[in-house]
């Protein structure tokens, strides 16, 4: 390979999930994000309550995204060869630990108001 | 994307060699000027080399007449061959349509290339219409040469233990029922390579190891053996590639035979016969992979473009290796698998060698000479089973051109570099179809 460039990147996505499951991912996750943004604006401070809640989901998170990488690349645990690989194994881990914690504390947010809270 | 940036200039400073031909291939782009011409430029094959030489002239020259000839209607992404035929992709994977790629302006002629007359500078097609040109890019890929192999014939494939992945997606899907069949039942299976060049030499060892995995986890077990009968004394061309796979070879227990070239088989009786230096040697099988020798397609043996003495039961174009024009009619190139190069023969190749070739018909546009320089990077991610592969990148020197130094190590069997050939190298190639990579 000679370059890596984002459109690249976002073909290699687009073929990794087929075009309409890609955008759908994307979209969601950039709406989740600007929901997260809204709740904390909103809110003006970081509910711990929530917060805690949405730490119990990293670990789930975590092994959802651990799992579906492998799900569509034939592969598993058995598989990681070297450090190299284990980064990216973590990476994928943690990306889905950080997506899980966001989308719980946002739900949890709009479902409930501050108010109903305290 | 720290890592991304991060490798261009680590590749610069580890490897030298590489950095002429990466600064020219990233200038090309930035050239925004098109250069105005009325030249006509002739491309024959559309497959991948034509259909990325097409789409980068099309940026780089303004009022040519860029035709191409090709009678077949769908592109087949080959390196997606190797995963039909052990059951991990669909056939439809390998398909898509030639029309999808070309750049607006190009002419597509869906004939096929009966004669090139280079004294002439003419071309004929099966159709009797003959095309003159200005420029001729022979981008014709190879022939596989099925009757080389007495008894063989491609209908066979996929019953009695016989698989041939080569020939296409039909052909590929029916190895892998020869395979899953295999995989059950269990027993030897030999693995062939010709004695040819040959377009992805990684893909018979590919295709060995997937099997030996594959079949390792179904039924057949341990009642498996398998056997790699390499065409000479080597298990690949480049010598430190070659000695890791004998390393793999065994760890896995896969046995190797030297100097077998397949002569014959009887499919009914499932026995193989080999040309040896010792005289021919009978192995009987219960699966079969055949590999039939490979060489130029024949308008181009017929041509007159070929070397005269190299490569003369092969064909393939005499071009000077580092610009891919050939020696004798500068107005012609050859890129892709029918060139006449060392090594050089993957779709990897193509992605650095059509670059070369437009800077020198570019430059000879304008009455100058091309400056850029192609070095023989042949690459072919080398799978050693269901999740694991080796990034294995050369040259013509031999020397490994690995494209991420200090982070994928080559020659270390790894799960990231299965993932880039299951998920990033079908987009790469694309990208590369259309100009973009
Ligand atoms: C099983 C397998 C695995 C592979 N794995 C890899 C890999 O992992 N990585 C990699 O980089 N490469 C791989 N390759 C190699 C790669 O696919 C080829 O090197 C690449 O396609 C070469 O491009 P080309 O344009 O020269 O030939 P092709 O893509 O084959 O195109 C040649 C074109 O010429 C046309 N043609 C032929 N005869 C005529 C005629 N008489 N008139 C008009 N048109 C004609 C054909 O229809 C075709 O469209 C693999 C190949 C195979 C078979």
């Amino acid at each position: 390979m000679k370059d890596l460039t984002l459109g690249m990147v976002i073909a290699v996505w687009e073929e990794m999930f087929g075009p309409a499951l890609f955008w759908g991912m994307a979209g969601a996750a950039a709406v989740v994000t600007l929901l997260y943004l809204y709740v904390l604006i909103r809110d003006r401070r970081v509910s711990w309550r929530k917060f805690l809640l949405a730490q119990l989901a990293m670990p789930f998170g975590a092994a959802a995204a651990v799992g579906f990488v492998w799900r569509i690349t034939h592969s598993g645990l058995r598989d990681v060869g070297g450090p190299v690989d284990v980064i990216v194994l973590m990476g994928v881990a943690a990306a889905g630990a950080v997506g899980a914690a966001v989308l719980v504390y946002t739900a949890q947010s709009l479902v409930r108001r501050p108010a109903a809270e305290e | 994307m720290t890592e991304a940036d991060a490798a261009p200039a680590a590749r610069r400073r580890f490897l030298g060699l590489a950095a002429a031909a990466l600064a020219a291939a990233a200038a090309a782009p930035l050239e925004a000027q098109p250069v105005g011409t009325s030249a006509r430029i002739l491309i024959l094959g559309a497959g991948a080399a034509g259909i990325t030489a097409a789409n980068q002239l099309a940026r780089r020259v303004e009022g040519a007449a860029i035709t191409l000839v090709d009678p077949r209607r769908e592109h087949l992404y080959q390196p997606g061959l190797s995963l039909v035929a052990t059951g991990l992709k669909p056939e439809g994977y390998v398909l898509s349509r030639t029309r999808e790629w070309l750049p607006a302006g190009v002419t597509l002629v869906e004939e096929a290339v009966a004669a090139i007359d280079p004294e002439a500078r003419r071309v004929t097609t099966d159709a009797g219409r003959a095309l003159g040109y200005d420029f001729l890019i022979v981008a014709l890929g190879l022939a596989l040469d099925d009757d080389a192999i007495e008894g063989f014939s491609r209908d066979m494939i996929g019953t009695n233990g016989l698989g041939a992945l080569y020939g296409g997606p039909q052909d590929a899907a029916r190895t892998w029922a020869a395979v899953s069949a295999y995989a059950e039942k269990g027993g030897l299976a030999v693995f062939t390579r010709p004695a040819t060049e040959m377009k992805c030499a990684g893909a018979p060892l590919k295709h060995c190891f997937l099997v030996d995995d594959i079949a390792s986890r179904g039924a057949a077990g341990a009642r498996r053996e398998i056997l790699y009968a390499a065409n000479n004394k080597a298990l690949f061309s480049v010598p430190i590639v070659s000695e890791k796979v004998r390393m793999l070879f065994e760890t896995r227990r896969i046995g190797a035979v030297h100097d077998h070239v397949l002569k014959a088989i009887e499919p009914g009786r499932r026995i193989a016969t080999f040309a040896t230096p010792e005289g021919d040697v009978e192995i009987g099988y219960d699966y079969l992979h055949v590999i039939p020798p490979q060489r130029a397609p024949r308008p181009v043996r017929e041509s007159g473009l070929s070397w005269a003495d190299r490569w003369t039961d092969q064909g393939w174009v005499e071009v000077d290796p580092h610009s891919l024009r050939h020696r004798r009619y500068p107005e012609v190139f050859a890129v892709g698998d029918v060139a006449g190069v060392p090594k050089g023969k993957t779709a990897a190749s193509v992605k650095w060698q059509v670059p070369v070739m437009v800077d020198h018909l570019v430059a000879a546009l304008q009455g100058r000479e091309g400056t850029a320089r192609y070095d023989g990077y042949t690459s072919c991610p080398l799978i050693t089973r269901v999740g694991r592969a080796m990034l294995v990148e050369f040259d013509y020197a031999n020397n490994l051109a690995p494209s991420f130094p200090g982070v994928i190590a080559p020659l270390e069997e790894l799960w990231i570099s299965w993932l880039i050939k299951e998920l990033a190298l079908k987009p790469t190639y694309l990208a590369m179809l259309r100009g973009d990579a």
